[in-house]
This record gives C-alpha cells, structure tokens and sequence, in this order.
C-alpha cells in the first residue's frame, strides 16, 4: 500500500502544480480529454502490468494497435461488416496473437522479450503491408453503438474512462482475491515452487498474455476513434513503453512476483499528468517544445523509481534487523 | 582456550564481541581463538550467533563492542576486502562461484593478472599456470580451464578452497561446507582439512552434522542465544557433550522410535523409469504407518525418483499404485489430488515462493480449500495457517511474516505445513534437514513420526548417514538408478548401506 500512497500523493502534487501554472488544466475539456485518456492507456496498462507480474513482458502491443486499427477500419468502413461483429473480430484477433504468445513463450520456451519483440515488427509490418501503407480511417459514421461507446461521453465522463474503472475493478478481483490472482503473483516470484505446488504454470503464464491482449483489444479500439485515422506507420508506436513505465511506476517489479491494480492505474494517471504538463505549461511566456515531452516523462519515471529503490533499500536495512531478531529469540 | 596445548599467541583471537541490532542482542560478549593450524568447529543452533560472528569476521559487519587479533596485533575489518587482505578466506554453504567461467578464472576472479598494457587484456595463460600448484595442493586434478559447471559439487567446493588459498588465506571459514556432499565426498573433504591443518592453516569449520566434527576438529567451541555456550577439548568430542552444549540440556532420544503399529500397504510404484536413469527400473512398495528411507549417493537417482512419482518430471514408464487403484500421474498437480505429496530438496527453490508470507505458502496448493464464491476466503487460509503455525511449532511472529525472514528449519516446517494441511496419504521427504539445526531436527524427525503412526506412508530421502539409519523402519539403498536392496531395520549396518550404495554386493 505504501507504493500507491507514494505514487498516488505524486500525482496529487503534479496535478495541482500544472493547475497552478496553467488553469486551463482545469478547464472541462481538457479534463476530459485526459480522462479519456488515462481510461485508454490505463485497460492496456493493467494487462500489461499482469504481464509483468509473471516475470514477463509484451512489447508488441503499440504494433498489435496498429494492426488492429488497420483491420477495424477494413471491416468497417470496407466491408461493411456489422458493428458487433467487427468489434469482436478485432479484440478476437489480437487475443488470438495472445494466445500464440502465451503459448511460444510457456510450451516452447522462448523468451518473453524475444517473442514480443519479433510481435513489434511483425505486427507493424503487417499493418503497413495490409493498409498499402496509407492511412485509413472511419470519416463520420457512428458505426451502430460502437463510436458511442468507444467515444462517448456518459454523465460528461468519458466512456473509457468508466470503462476503465470498471476494468480495474474486476481485475483487482482477479488479481488481488481470486486463485488465479494468487498464482500469478506465486509464478511470478518462484515458477518452479509453483510447479511443485500443483500449480499448471504453463496455463497461467501463457493466459496472462491472452488476458494482457484482451485489454489491448479494447483499449485498441478506443485508440482506434480517439485518432480516427490509423496512420499504419504511427498508430500507436512505442505505447507499450508507456504502459510499462506505468506498470514500474506503480510498483510491478520486472523481476516478476510484485505489483496492484490500484498503482498501475495511478502510475497511468501520472504519466498523463506529466504528457499534459508539456502541453500546458509555458515557461517565461515559452511554451515547453512538444520534442522534450519525452524527456521530461523519462526523466520523472527515472527519479521516481531511483526514489522508490532507495527508500526500498534503506527499508530492507531496518527489515533484516527483525529477521535476526526473530531468529535470536529463539 | 585452555584445553588446546597452543604454545605460541593464538592466530585469531575474537575478543568480548557484541553486535547489537535494533532491539536485539545478536552476539553478546562472545569469544573465540584459533589456533595456528588449529581446526575449530563452531557449533550452535540456527539463530546461535554463529553467522553473525562470522560475518563480524568477514568485514560485513562491525562489532558494537569487542575486539579483534590478528597473531596478536589488534586489527580493524571494515570490509570483505580488508577480511582477504588480512588472510581469512570463505567458503560459503551456497558456493560463489561462476559456474560459466572456467576453473582457473573463478581463482584468480576480480584480479586477473593483466598484459597488452591499456588495453587491459586477461593474461589467460598465467592464470592457468598459476591456479595449477593452488588445486595440486587440494589433491585436485582437474584441468584449470574446465568449465566449472562441468564439475561435480564437491570439486567446486574445492575449488573455492582454492582460490582463498591463492589469496594466502591464514585462517579458512567453511560454513556447512559437506551439506551437499555425498558419503565418500565428505570424506575427502575431510582429508582435505587435515591436509591443510598440516600446512599451517586454520581452520574454523561451522557445521550442524555432528559426526564430521568429532572426526576433524581440534576443539569444539558451541554458541547459544549469542553468547558462548561453552568448549570441548578434542577428547571430549562427543556427539551427547555437543548437543548438550547447543540446546543446553540433554537430547535424550533424537529419533523417535517406531511404535510398531501394524502397517498396512498403500502405495506401490512398479517398473518406473525416469528420465534420469532411462535404462533401469524401480519397483518398490510403502506401507502406511512406516517410514521407508532412500539412501544412497547423490546422483544414484533418489530425487528424480520422487519428482517423478510427484509427476514435476516425465516418467518414461511405470505403473504407480495407491490404496489399489492404479494412477496416472502426469503433472503434480495428479499426485497432489491423489495424496501423494513431496517436500523438495531445495526448499528455496522449489520448496516455497520465499517473498510470500507464512500464510500464502501454506496455503498455495490447497488454494481452492479456502474459497467462497471462487474467491480466496483469508479468514479460512488464516485459521488453516495458524492451525499448522501451532502444530509444527513454527516459530514466527505471526502468519503474515514472510518466509524469507524465517530460519532454515521454521522454512522446512512451513513446507511440511502446506502439505500436513491436505491430508497426505503418501508424502514423500526429500532431505528432510538439510542446513537445519539440531533442536528444529528432533522436532521434525517426531512430525514424521508422527505422520506415519496416523497411517501415512512415509519416504524419507537422507543423504545423511545417521539419520538414514536413525529413521527409517526399512532403508532403500539406491545405487545408479537402482534399488540395489532394501533392509530391514533390524539389520540396518552403516556398513551394510554402504556398500549397496557403491554396488558392491547383491541385493540383501
């Protein structure tokens, strides 16, 4: 709980600092539009934070959005195909490449990042090679429910955002109260005293990957109308970056075994704090140059993970102590 | 200090440490000398003070109070490279090595002789040439550019004796060094120490098995709760005075006798081929309410029996049994449902997940007992973990401690715990003590004891001799993947064992 409170308590402070440098960070609109923002990085964070916790990591989802938006649009616009049912084509689909990822990686045992990686440029090779290379898009048509939901707003909120309350919701469940929650965190620290526990590790692995795609599945389809064009070189490039980076922020160890649902999306909602802060904030009358907006979110996830090792290590120094002490008692 | 005839000014003398820890008195006004060429054991119980003292020793730690002497010079170590300087080498029950490096770079680690001026290119050939007198003096003939990991155990171990030599180690600390050791391993190492005794080193040997310490050392020095707990000189070395000097009072019986109940068969593994050992097959049965020991040496096939009547390893072929029904035991996750359980070898590893708590582990392979509405039920895993807390005596502050602060026996018990708490109907126990301590060991070799007396079929794995022959009611003797006899306990020999372990008679 200590991680979120730190993470959450930065947040408050960044939020309140660019809304005392720039009111307009207040303002309704952009309120929303980050809103809806975090909504959409947030579900894709979440998957990937499982992800994450099993000792693994996906770095084709940015690509696999690409490719996803490319199809949507296709079976949308192109082929005219029912709502519905190119909507769950198009989360089917990248599940699909789940699955396979799962299965690479827990029956043929390659490694995560190798497996993911080849996803990197497959994917976004694929997505360039079935568009032409042009973008595409979904022009004004509201395509049935899909772009309301997608889009919309419900009470002034938008729908990703619910949809990602929501979201955590069911996956604090999952992960924090279900069995199967507690076998990924137990893979996740020691795969092998899991295996001798009875635990089918395969399957849990290799579903938090299919689980991870499912989330980008929607999350891509919200991305898909937040853009409404997919330019297939660009949609979505180096977003599983910042899905990481929010998953680290909010306390997942790439050593597997450590992470929440809560700090992921904290850890969300700071990194678009900080993006909007490059927006919003002049500095002397100047705006900040959009090319730094890289800079200045690497730079913060570096001193906030520096901060959290550091204070990490100097509490395992007191924690050791007790350990002795237990041991002495007797 | 008086029982050893040392006629010149001891090596090292460890004056009044005290090490204080927030709360906690680790060491309290302890002493130790050593002699030139002297072998001290250093024994006590997990907890006693003894890694503290020794980490004191290494420059890890710095004393609160207490001082340390050096062939009578007062000396100060604030690191592990003054600790090297000063002469003292470390040979650590978890070896630190490099296994993918070969013999000669993991002596000469970290400070490779150099040529090519700045280029700062390793010399590999002086390196090789200068490792060589280093594992001759261990009686070590393997060649120094052999990758290490090609190496058996006990020649790694050797070989990290010999890099603190090449670094003029005075005084060698070897903490549990034959844990991992098979019969005749420990032997030579043993010879080893003598050798090295000869030579004028010292020697300070930490170990918890009793019988190795009456054989090599000099003078027995016990800790207890952090203070000294007393001495005995070499003809005093006897397995009672040691663990009364431990636990402070007298051991009467450490193994638990069987009450010879009546025992009834329950599992029989027919035929079985492992992988480990493809062209032979075991066939043997177990009884419930015995416990049927595994001797033998390590490699002859013990531990890949068990994982794969466990079902964590393939079995090529085979028939296992249990209470008559026959079983198809393809992952544990069969054996588990069937009752058939194992306590690893390696609890660290395989054994438990180290950074969660008392609770999660007990818990783990039983997760599904403890749900309501498919949801994990921690009012219910609390209650099943403090049952287990109580009954295997584990001593923790409570079941939301983390198994990674517990000591190595109160880690054992909780992997006993997670299997007491699903009923076994087999359970088999790989190493039942390894790098546990003396007063942890009783309490387990009664757990067991009792486990089987409520009718449980019992299989214990011990590569040590003693408690082999202490527990079992028949002893299995493995020998290269065979069963090469089983005994009864009436006519269990450490001779007998022995030599069925190196195949030298038939099957008694």
């Amino acid at each position: 709980m200590k991680k979120e409170l730190g993470i959450g308590a930065m947040f408050l402070f960044l939020c309140v600092v660019v809304a005392w440098l720039n009111p307009r960070f207040l303002s309704e609109a952009n309120l929303r539009n980050q809103a809806h923002l975090v909504g959409m990085f947030g579900i894709f964070s979440i998957g990937l934070g499982i992800i994450i916790i099993t000792g693994g990591i996906d770095l084709s989802v940015g690509s696999a959005f690409a490719l996803q938006g490319v199809l949507l649009s296709m079976m949308l616009v192109e082929w005219k195909w029912p709502w519905p049912l190119a909507a769950l084509a198009a989360i089917g689909c990248l599940v699909f490449l789940g699955v396979v990822h799962g299965f690479l990686i827990t029956k043929v045992r390659l490694q995560p990042f190798i497996v993911t990686l080849c996803g990197f440029m497959i994917y976004r090779g694929l997505a360039r090679y079935i568009a032409n290379d042009e973008t595409k898009g979904f022009g004004e048509s509201n395509f049935g429910m899909l772009r309301p939901m997608a889009a919309g707003y419900v009470f002034g909120v938008p729908t990703s955002f619910i949809l990602l309350i929501v979201i955590a919701a069911i996956m604090y469940v999952v992960l924090h109260r279900s069995v199967y929650g507690r076998y990924l965190f137990a893979v996740g620290r020691n795969e092998e005293a899991a295996k001798y526990s009875g635990i089918n590790t395969g399957l849990v692995i290799g579903s938090a990957y299919a689980v991870s795609m499912l989330l980008a599945g929607i999350s891509g389809i919200i991305l898909a109308f937040y853009t409404n064009s997919i330019s297939p070189s660009a949609h979505g490039l180096a977003y599983e970056l910042y899905g990481i980076a929010a998953a680290v922020l909010g306390g997942c160890s790439l050593r597997g075994g450590e992470g929440s649902i809560l700090g992921i999306v904290l850890g969300t909602a700071l990194i678009q704090v900080l993006r909007n802060l490059v927006n919003l904030v002049t500095i002397h009358g100047h705006p900040i140059s959009s090319s730094l907006e890289l800079v200045v979110i690497g730079g913060v996830i570096l001193i906030g993970i520096l901060a959290d090792e550091l204070l990490g290590r100097r509490m395992a120094k007191t924690r050791s102590q007790p350990r002795e002490a237990v041991a002495a008692v007797k | 200090m008086v029982a050893s005839a040392m006629t010149s000014t001891p090596i090292l003398q460890l004056q009044g440490i005290s090490k204080l820890f927030p709360g906690v008195v680790a060491l309290s006004n302890v002493s130790l000398d050593v002699g030139l060429g002297e072998v001290v054991a250093l024994i006590g119980e997990n907890g006693a003070g003894k890694s503290t003292l020794m980490k004191i020793l290494g420059g890890v730690h710095q004393p609160n109070e207490g001082r340390i002497l050096i062939s009578g010079e007062h000396v100060s170590i604030r690191s592990v490279a003054d600790a090297v300087k000063m002469g003292i080498g470390f040979v650590h029950q978890e070896l630190n090595n490099l296994d993918n490096l070969e013999v000669a770079a993991n002596i000469f680690l970290g400070r490779e002789p150099l040529w090519g001026g700045p280029l700062h290119l390793i010399d590999r050939r002086r390196i090789v040439r200068d490792s060589l007198p280093h594992l001759r003096r261990l009686g070590l003939d393997v060649n120094p550019r052999t990758p290490l990991k090609t190496l058996p155990l006990a020649q790694q171990q050797l070989v990290e004796i010999a890099k603190a030599l090449s670094q003029n180690a005075r005084i060698l600390v070897l903490d549990e060094p034959t844990s991992s050791l098979t019969g005749p391993e420990t032997q030579r190492l043993l010879a080893t120490v003598r050798d090295l005794r000869a030579q004028g080193v010292s020697v300070i040997y930490i170990s918890h098995r009793l019988g190795e310490i009456s054989q090599v050392a000099d003078r027995v020095v016990a800790l207890r709760d952090g203070r000294n707990a007393g001495e005995l000189p070499r003809d005093q070395i006897t397995h009672e005075n040691m663990v009364r000097l431990m636990i402070g009072r007298d051991l009467r019986s450490f193994y638990v006798a069987p009450s010879g109940a009546n025992h009834s068969p329950r599992f029989q593994a027919r035929n079985v081929r492992t992988a480990a050992w493809p062209g032979r097959s075991v066939s043997f049965d177990a009884a419930g309410g015995e416990i049927l020991g595994f001797a033998g040496l390590v490699g002859a096939g013990r531990s890949e029996l068990a994982e794969t009547i466990f079902g964590v390893r393939p079995m090529l072929e085979g028939q296992i049994t249990l209470d008559g029904s026959p079983l198809n035991i393809r992952h544990a996750h069969d054996a588990i449902a069937a009752g058939i359980f194992l306590v690893p070898e390696d609890r660290r590893k395989t054994g438990l997940v180290t950074s969660m708590t008392i609770r999660e582990n007990i818990t783990l392979p039983g997760l599904w007992n403890y749900t309501r509405a498919a949801l994990i039920d921690r009012k219910a895993e609390c209650v099943e973990a403090s049952r287990q807390v109580d009954a295997m005596r584990i001593r923790a502050p409570g079941v939301e401690t983390r198994v990674m602060n517990l000591s190595g026996g109160n880690q054992q018990k909780v992997v006993l715990g997670k299997w007491l708490a699903l009923n076994p109907k087999i359970l088999i126990v790989d190493e039942p003590t390894r790098g546990i301590d003396v007063g942890a060991k009783a309490e387990i070799y009664r757990l067991l004891r009792a486990l089987a007396d409520k009718g449980v079929a019992v299989i214990v794995i011990s590569s040590d001799m003693e408690e082999a022959l202490g527990i079992s009611d028949r002893l299995a003797v493995m020998h290269e993947g065979a069963i090469a006899g089983i005994l009864d306990r009436s006519g269990l020999t450490e001779e007998k064992v022995m030599n069925l372990a190196f195949g030298k008679t038939h099957a008694a």
